[in-house]
């Protein structure tokens, strides 16, 4: 992949992102409450142009390496927080402790979220809120869609509330933080 | 000009009748989100956002025109939903009905079911022709007599009204899913119906509704582990303890309730593997499959995704025997479908009675027939402009390539909110119900 398509694939993989988070957040406050459907499929997507976005950066900046492993990590734990926002915290802690020890299967994407998760839990918020008793704690890490699509039996989604502050909130659009929109709303 | 139809190539479709308001602006309690016919045809059901029911039955032939089929009017309207709050998630839960199914008719009244996100319905509606006058211990008023007035014993007797229909709740089966209901089904036992929702299937017997059975729970442990979620479940039409569920996927699984009490595990798994070269940001989202439906015969289902019909055969689980492009032209415009959400459309899909043809709906109100016997599909449109009273429906097209021909619609003039999600077949004759945002338009074929 030459240098210009990278970017026009990387600028592609960011707009759907942001159109993805966009979604997402509208969703939350739809009438009827979250669908799980609609979040898995959205969710996939996002996965989708998150890893697409990713490697077209290595391949326009394969000096970047280096740096790139930091950035997976935050960016795709900020499009988490709207969904884990509404969750209780205790779970959040020790699903993200748990996170880095999956060896990665490439194409496995599931795993690819792992590592990335070790991050969240400094940038958790305290904030947040929860009237709901989580049950277990989770077992297996966290990462995008299946943020979305935790439901405990008998839970439904509801609208966060906006006030978790999260490191780096003044980031803006254009810098690689672009899934710290998600901490704005 | 011929279309698809009855297994024949001379079906040529008239516009019948449309039903609901004309106007532009669309109240979205209006929005019609289901259409079901009766076992025999004779009523139609309409379900909406407003959780309404509206039933249109068909008028006798009349003899004066004994080669025109009887027209649909409305014949019953019932709120059979109503919007609720559930206080222990703060979540409001919609009053818009997702589906409609109708009971086998077993004596003068019909059942059907109806469902919004939570809350399954059996509604009894009954006529009453009849009504019991002549009282003497009441007034005219109703207000009891005074009775040392009264001298004589006289029986009331039932005379003639005009016909009232009626409909009354029968059962409520509530409390049974966690997750937003996607389908009903009633099975061949006409005793015991499921209802789906995104994790789980549950078995109900029509008598009991404080109990319902799980038969299929693909809740992971973990919710985080979720990759795919049940779309669209249905009883076999002939074998009791067979029922499919298909999923996000593109999987249908089909289960016997013979071999266990949960149904975890398939007896069978249909699965097309995906070609490669189809690979996009949005490959999951369209092989998602939104309605599954057994033919008549039950040798047969039909799965709809995002841009084609599938026929499967139920003794072949590696692939489907027939594959229909729905609009395969919308390939390319996947990311704008993204961005304004169509993508998400969950179209149905339907059988004609003999099973030689299936229909399913597009943009632009364009629906589309595929004739399975001659290879023969057309794409009709459900307009005002074609509504005159039998006149005939001309076939569409849209124009693919670099030359657009005269008649033919440009991809990107196509209006994408003006969407067929939900038609229905007659299950003996050749009338279709073919439901626009907030309109529902009846197609006959034209009986010479």
């Amino acid at each position: 992949m030459n240098a210009t398509t990278a970017m026009e694939v990387n600028i592609e993989a960011k707009r759907i992102l942001a159109v993805s988070i966009s979604k997402l957040y509208a969703s939350r406050t739809q009438r009827g409450g979250l669908r799980l459907h609609r979040s898995l499929l959205l969710s996939l997507v996002m996965r989708s142009a998150r890893d697409i976005y990713h490697s077209s950066r290595e391949c326009e900046a394969p000096s970047c390496a280096q740096s790139a492993p930091e950035e997976p990590m935050e960016t795709s734990s900020s499009p988490e927080e709207p969904i884990r926002q509404p969750e209780p915290e205790p779970q959040q802690a020790t699903a993200g402790s748990e996170t880095a020890s999956d060896p990665e299967e490439p194409g496995s994407e599931a795993e690819e979220y792992d590592c990335e998760i070790t991050e969240d839990k400094e940038n958790m918020s305290p904030e947040r809120q929860s009237r709901k008793r989580r049950g277990k704690a989770s077992a297996a890490p966290d990462f995008l869609p299946s943020k979305r699509a935790r439901l405990e039996p008998g839970e439904e989604r509801h609208a966060a509330p906006l006030g978790s502050c999260r490191a780096g909130a003044g980031d803006s659009l254009t810098t690689l933080s672009l899934n710290r929109v998600i901490p704005a709303f | 000009m011929a279309g698809p139809g009855g297994g024949s190539s001379d079906v040529q479709w008239c516009f019948s009748q449309v039903k609901g308001a004309m106007d532009d602006d669309v109240a979205e309690a209006d929005i019609i989100s289901t259409v079901e016919f009766n076992h025999s045809g004779e009523l139609l059901a309409t379900g909406d956002k407003g959780g309404r029911v509206v039933i249109f039955q068909q008028e006798p032939e009349s003899k004066n025109q004994p080669q025109c089929r009887g027209e649909y009017n409305v014949y019953s309207t019932f709120q059979s939903h109503e919007p609720e709050f559930d206080y222990l998630k703060s979540l409001e839960i919609e009053e818009k009905i997702n589906k409609i199914r109708w009971l086998p008719q077993k004596n003068a009244a019909q059942f059907l079911l109806s469902t919004n996100d939570k809350t399954i319905k059996l509604w009894k509606i009954s006529e009453r022709d009849k009504r019991p006058e002549g009282y003497n211990l009441k007034e005219e008023d109703g207000r009891y007599r005074d009775p040392n007035t009264v001298t004589t014993l006289r029986v009331p007797v039932f005379r003639p009204m005009d016909l009232m229909v009626e409909a009354s709740p029968r059962r409520v089966f509530a409390n049974a899913h966690t997750y937003h209901i996607n389908s009903i089904s009633v099975n061949s036992d006409h005793e015991t119906y499921l209802s789906a929702d995104d994790l789980r299937v549950n078995l109900w017997h029509l008598e009991i509704t404080d109990r319902s059975f799980n038969i299929v729970d693909i809740k992971p442990a973990n919710m985080e582990e979720l990759t795919e979620v049940i779309t669209a479940a249905e009883f076999h039409p002939h074998q009791c303890n067979t029922f499919v569920y298909s999923s996000s996927k593109g999987t249908i699984r089909l289960c016997d309730m013979r071999a266990s009490a949960l149904c975890d595990v398939h007896a069978k798994l249909f699965e097309e593997p995906e070609d490669p070269n189809n690979r996009s940001f949005f490959s999951e989202i369209i092989s998602s499959i939104s309605d599954v439906k057994f033919s008549h015969s039950g040798r047969y289902m039909m799965t709809r995704d995002y841009l084609s019909v599938k026929i499967w055969d139920l003794h072949m689980e590696t692939q489907p025997v027939e594959t229909y492009q729905v609009h395969e032209y919308l390939r390319s415009k996947l990311c704008s479908l993204y961005e304004n959400d169509c993508i998400f459309d969950k179209f149905e899909c339907c059988w004609n009675g003999n099973d030689s043809v299936v229909m399913t709906g597009s943009y632009n109100n364009f629906f589309r027939m595929f004739d399975r016997g001659y290879r023969h599909d057309v794409t009709f449109e459900a307009s005002r402009e074609n509504s005159k009273p039998r006149s005939v429906l001309k076939p569409r097209k849209v124009s693919t390539g670099g030359k657009r021909k005269k008649d033919e619609i440009s991809v990107d003039s196509l209006d994408f909110s003006k969407k067929i999600l939900h038609t229905a077949w007659h299950p003996l004759d050749n009338i279709i119900a073919v439901a626009t945002t907030n309109n529902l338009y009846i197609f006959q074929d034209k009986v010479n």
